[in-house]
């Protein structure tokens, strides 16, 4: 998956989880759990999103990487 | 699964503060307990924030450390109790530099920073009623709440108050005063209307010479907002004479000593984040650990270690989600200090209860109350046994029983173990809610006689430990939190689609109960996945997430008796496959 694709197939993710969010203000040092008001369940669900989007599994104790853009980014390019 | 975790007192790290359960059940006394406390000098009255944090500034352990803060960032603050009171005493001066007077609502919308700690107990020397809000509430929730409890002082941040409090600011005619805490920069110009504060320019300034007015101990002080199946959400309100009840369970039901290091997990906002993560602990005089950040395993295990938190007070929510990241994760991490943990929010299942030896050397000791009973109630103590499962027996001073309402509005308590009925507390204990504010009837609802009715199922057995079994009525428990599904309804209704709402709690293996909304459309509005989104969106952005419901299904007709009520049980049985009960007064429906 190109860097883009992966942008997309992420603000797809979020968006099936907090539609309401405004992806593209989102800055991509932010915590999304912040910037995007989710709860952890809502992350939980957007990392199940994007499990399912991309097959890859992700443990728990992963899941702090990706609460940022640059981070999913980074640790989904692996 | 083990049916009993058998305690020997002889052999925990220090002696619990309840030994002998019977024996202190006869002995125990509420006027006794009241003198554990200090009372106001000089016989005026008595205060929260003078037991919490005054009284240990003008003794011995003025330079123990009250609250230990860890920042997001990585920030880290001390406050002694004689800084504590300092800073108290400057917000409550502050205050009266801006006119407030006792009685005046202050209203919190903060995170976990130390100004929401300042802000809390100040306004509680200045005998003003305070209320803190969840900051992960949206708009409308905090719009209903300040507009019941009649805010006249908000203290936020300035993000939150763009976000939260600006767009409905003209539905809050009696607020004056909003004050900025600017901890992370100035506040900007231009946000500075008219009524905005900075707190750098407010309260450090004040004086930190503050003497608590005389205040007699039934003086409102807290305003808790719960919800019901139906209407508002309810303000329920607590006087200064709960102290009582926040320092004899801080001693008995968490074994607090002195030397405890002390996290509680939960946030000001919901009643167990005030209760326990400020009052309580600091009555007893004991180290608070406030953690800002949010769940996060490696960011929790990592203050339990490095911390040496020894008491420690969570959610089933929290230990479930432990539980999922699997022990492994544990294995970095060592707790020699930690000794006793507890448990809040909603029962916790068996399971967990013994988890709790495997991951932390301890079991989990579940605990029962409600906003209404300003405190824990029912509990698994220290010395005790623990019969995993269940919330355990009533606290010294608290009777509690199993009833029946009989159908002239009396109730009869159930003389056998066993019998499944309500969760009854008889009125009386110090914490105990005076009233909902200006709902006179509903309060009323709430009790048969001297027994205060708890909306809670369950059951007794033969040795006398409580078993929670269900909710008597339709709000729903998520994460720990009561949530109305009026309030969730009325949310999704405002949108032009949307014709009807119910909305109910369906079971979530971490959360315990999810909120779920049923929603009929208007014609010509497709029921799809855009659809879904559109107000899924906008429930989020007028509740907030803790409030908004997770799932949205789409119907043609909601099953509806002939007077025009949602069955929201019948939707909530066929959700988890239940018998559907008695249909003879369904006049609508549609699968």
């Amino acid at each position: 998956m190109s860097q883009q694709d992966t942008r997309a197939m992420l603000a797809e993710a979020l968006a099936s989880v907090a539609p309401e969010a405004d992806f593209d203000t989102l800055r991509e040092d932010e915590d999304l759990r912040d910037a995007l008001e989710l709860d952890s369940m809502d992350f939980f669900n957007f990392i199940v999103a994007v499990h399912k989007a991309t097959g890859i599994d992700i443990p728990e104790r992963d899941y702090p990487k990706l609460t940022t853009l640059a981070g999913a980014l980074a640790y989904l390019a692996r | 699964m083990k049916l009993r975790i058998r305690k020997d007192r002889g052999a925990c790290p220090v002696p619990p503060n309840l030994g002998d359960y019977a024996e202190t059940c006869r002995s125990f006394s509420w006027q006794t307990a009241r003198t554990w406390l200090d009372g106001l000098p000089g016989g005026g009255g008595l205060n929260m924030a003078h037991e919490a944090v005054d009284r240990h500034a003008a003794g011995p352990r003025a330079e123990h450390v009250a609250l230990r803060w860890l920042g997001r960032g990585g920030e880290r603050e001390d406050y002694s109790y004689g800084e504590l009171a300092a800073e108290t005493s400057r917000f409550a001066n502050a205050l009266g530099a801006l006119g407030v007077a006792a009685g005046d609502r202050v209203f919190l919308l903060l995170g976990r920073v130390p100004e929401l700690y300042v802000a809390m107990l100040g306004a509680l020397k200045a005998r003003c009623v305070v209320t803190p809000l969840f900051s992960a509430f949206g708009p409308e929730p905090v719009a209903t709440r300040m507009q019941i409890g009649a805010a006249r002082v908000l203290v936020t941040t300035e993000a939150l108050y763009q976000r939260k409090v600006a767009p409905i600011r003209d539905q809050l005619p009696a607020l004056e005063h909003v004050i900025l805490v600017d901890r992370t920069g100035p506040v900007e110009a231009e946000a500075l209307a008219p009524g905005l504060l900075p707190w750098s320019q407010w309260v450090p300034s004040a004086s930190s010479d503050y003497r608590i007015a005389p205040t007699d101990p039934e003086t409102a002080a807290l305003l808790h907002f719960t919800s019901g199946t139906t209407g508002r959400p309810k303000g329920a309100l607590h006087v200064h004479e709960a102290i009582v009840t926040h320092h004899v369970t801080g001693r008995y039901a968490l074994d607090l000593h002195d030397d405890d290091i002390f996290w509680c997990t939960a946030d000001p906002g919901w009643v167990t984040g005030t209760s326990y993560g400020v009052l309580a602990p600091l009555s007893c005089g004991v180290t608070v650990v406030v953690v800002e950040a949010e769940y996060d395993p490696a960011t929790w295990y990592g203050v339990l270690q490095d911390e040496a938190v020894s008491v420690w007070y969570t959610a089933p929510t929290a230990v479930r989600m432990m539980m999922r990241a699997g022990l492994e994760m544990l294995a970095d991490y060592r707790f020699p200090a930690l000794r006793f943990v507890a448990s809040v929010g909603e029962p916790l299942n068996a399971e967990a209860v013994v988890w709790g030896e495997q991951a932390f050397g301890c079991p989990i000791h579940d605990n029962w109350w409600q906003t209404e009973t300003g405190g824990i109630m029912i509990a698994n103590y220290a010395g005790v046994d623990i019969k995993p499962g269940s919330m355990g027996r009533p606290l010294p001073g608290v009777e509690a029983a199993i009833v029946r309402r009989d159908a002239d509005g009396g109730v009869a308590v159930a003389d056998e173990p066993d019998v499944e009925g309500e969760l009854a507390l008889r009125a009386g204990w110090p914490s105990m809610m005076r009233g909902y504010l200006d709902e006179e009837a509903r309060y009323r609802k709430c009790f048969a006689g001297d027994w205060y009715l708890s909306g809670d199922l369950a059951r007794c057995d033969a040795e006398g430990y409580f078993w929670f079994l269900g909710r008597a009525d339709d709000v729903i428990k998520s994460s720990g939190h009561l949530v109305g599904p009026f309030e969730v309804e009325s949310a999704l209704m405002e949108h032009p689609a949307v014709v009807e709402a119910a909305v109910i709690g369906v079971p979530d293996e971490t959360a315990g109960q999810l909120i779920k909304a049923f929603v009929t459309l208007h014609q010509g509005h497709a029921a799809d996945e855009a659809m879904r989104r559109t107000l899924l969106g906008h429930a989020r952005k007028r509740l907030g997430p803790a409030v908004a419901p997770k799932f949205i299904e789409f119907r043609e007709q909601l099953p509806k008796t002939r007077s025009g009520k949602v069955l929201r049980r019948l939707l909530r049985a066929r959700e988890l496959g239940l018998p559907e009960g008695d249909l003879s007064t369904l006049e609508t429906d549609s699968r």
